[in-house]
């Protein structure tokens, strides 16, 4: 590949990323390295499938108005996505270094993408705040779609929703509440009033799902 | 056995969560003087609590006496008794509880509630010297990817639906295959596994840093059913499959936390073909892999003990009318004051 001065800026569990020159341009490299631990059929066939899904993805967000990074070049021979550089802070720092107002309205736009995500039938797959960047002009981008798939279904969206309020949990354990419920207020903005409620109970259903969940089958704590 | 100082202070715990009833005896140091595991073996089928729940009342008297004889120490020279509260199948809770309570009445000592999530990871990192792992705890029960973080261990990933040993244990039993003592399902579907060489597609699913087996367990069963396939190869697809599953999400937590040291502990720690892929990604990580012993990694009563030991150091103990079971009692909602 014709790019220059590759600088491994994350050893990723699925996927190295490296800053790199590619002509002229700062750009990211996604390369899915192959893990040893699974065996090389079933390896191949998932590094092939996410590598092939995450740019069709992430292009589909960008039409819903998610910003994500612009796919420059897809090869599939090196399980390698060469996509744009975007500069900026991860949510995941911000959230604990700002202000509660601000913390707040990043949340609220946090769920007005995945409500645009959702109603243009994307699930993202990974919804952690450490796949969410701000950048300079205010914009909140969206990496990482390679556990993302492309349904309507209300199972896969309480599912995306559950994953949003885990992350929230492990590591926002401060302001979990908070946040999440800013979430679902934007999320309220671009999903009309009904299916909100629908995606609320599909999500406390899932919850119920759950290993040792006090509010399963109404037993008290 | 360890000679006996004047000075040594110890503790009982009784672990009585699930299909095992066991009592261990702990120094305050942390010198394990007895662990005696009686499990209950049902004839078909899976664990119905009422019935292990008798089980672990007619072998109580039975592991206690054995345990006394095996630390070389008598009742009244215990300290404290604890218990695990929960979570777990009810009525096996209670009946480790209500022994628990008596003891520590009639002894006069004080009891504590234990954590059985928190125990399993305590006695792990006792037994291995790991300091603060990541900690991927997979057994019938739970599968559960968890760090400390902030005072409490914080579930990072886990499973939405059934836990990775209840896959193996229930495509186990479809196969028509008998547990034995000495042989515990998983052990059986390792071993067949062995000889399998054709890895047969199977539903993956991931979601973030959690986990879904009923698709997985649903698609197996149907394959069996068709007779199409070898048991052998459908036990190893069956293990790739969910193992590398449960090590996907271990690695994403570990590049998560960056912790150093990586965990592997609960019933299903004793496969090694899991055992070498976590081992694997923990030294990609230049983290320090560290397995329990396996009579530390099943459900055990030295573990409660232990753990019992840290919380009463920190004057955390349970008073008999708050000594009520929680079937549902989630690791991180418990506070960890003795780390840090």
């Amino acid at each position: 590949m014709d790019t220059l001065n590759q600088l491994l800026i994350k050893k990723g569990a699925e996927a190295n990323l490296y800053l790199a020159d590619w002509h002229n341009r700062k750009v990211i490299m996604k390369r899915r390295l192959p893990k040893k631990y699974r065996p090389s059929k079933m390896d191949e066939q998932i590094r092939t499938y996410r590598t092939i899904h995450e740019p069709q993805l992430m292009h589909e967000a960008k039409k819903a108005g998610v910003p994500t990074p612009t796919i420059f070049l897809v090869d599939l021979a090196n399980t390698t996505i060469i996509m744009e550089f975007v500069e900026g802070k991860q949510v995941k720092q911000l959230l604990s270094e700002v202000t509660e107002n601000k913390r707040r309205s990043l949340c609220v736009k946090i769920g007005e993408l995945i409500g645009k995500l959702h109603e243009n039938g994307i699930i993202h797959g990974d919804l952690t705040t450490s796949n969410m960047i701000l950048d300079s002009e205010g914009k909140i981008f969206f990496i990482d779609f390679g556990l993302g798939e492309k349904t309507r279904e209300l199972e896969y969206r309480g599912v995306d929703l559950h994953l949003m309020k885990r992350a929230l949990q492990s590591t926002h354990f401060r302001f979990t509440e908070e946040c999440f419920e800013a979430v679902i207020d934007g999320y309220s903005k671009v999903v009309d009033v009904e299916n909100v409620k629908n995606i609320l109970n599909k999500i406390k259903e899932i919850e119920r799902r759950g290993r040792y969940v006090a509010e399963r089958k109404g037993e008290r704590k | 056995m360890m000679e006996k100082k004047a000075s040594d202070r110890y503790c009982l715990g009784i672990e009585s969560t699930a299909d095992d009833f066991s009592v261990g005896i702990s120094t305050f140091k942390g010198e394990i003087l007895a662990n005696i595991i009686n499990a209950y073996t049902p004839e078909e089928g899976g664990i119905h609590p009422r019935e292990a729940a008798r089980h672990h009342a007619e072998v109580a008297s039975k592991v206690l006496e054995e345990s006394f004889i095996k630390a070389g120490i008598k009742p009244n020279e215990l300290a404290a008794i604890s218990f695990a509260q929960g979570p777990g199948l009810g009525p096996c809770l209670r009946t480790g509880a209500t022994i628990a309570r008596a003891l520590a009445s009639y002894l006069k000592i004080p009891l504590v509630g234990v954590n059985h999530c928190v125990a399993h990871i305590e006695v792990g990192k006792l037994q291995t010297g790991a300091k603060d792992p990541i900690t991927l705890y997979v057994s019938g029960g739970n599968t559960i990817v968890a760090a400390f973080d902030s005072g409490r261990y914080r579930v990072f990933g886990e499973t939405l639906d059934i836990a990775l040993g209840n896959c193996l244990d229930v495509f186990a039993r479809e196969a028509g295959l008998r547990q034995k003592a000495d042989m515990p399902f998983g052990a059986m579907v390792e071993k067949l596994a062995l000889k399998g060489k054709m890895l047969i597609a199977l539903p993956y699913t991931v979601k973030g840093m959690d986990t879904s087996f009923s698709g997985l367990l649903t698609a197996t069963v149907n394959l069996l059913k068709k007779g199409k396939f070898k048991l052998e190869d459908l036990c190893f697809s069956l293990q790739e499959t969910a193992f590398s599953m449960v090590t996907e999400v271990t690695e994403r937590a570990l590049a998560h936390t960056e912790k150093k040291e990586v965990l592997l502990t609960g019933g299903v720690a004793a496969n090694k073909r899991l055992q070498s892929m976590i081992k694997g990604i923990a030294e990609e990580h230049g983290a320090r892999f560290c397995t329990v012993p396996s009579q530390f990694a099943i459900d055990n009563g030295a573990m409660i003990a232990w753990t019992g030991i840290l919380a009463y150091e920190q004057g955390m103990v349970t008073p008999i009318d708050k000594s009520f079971v929680k079937l549902r009692w989630r690791l991180e909602e418990v506070e960890i004051p003795w780390i840090r």
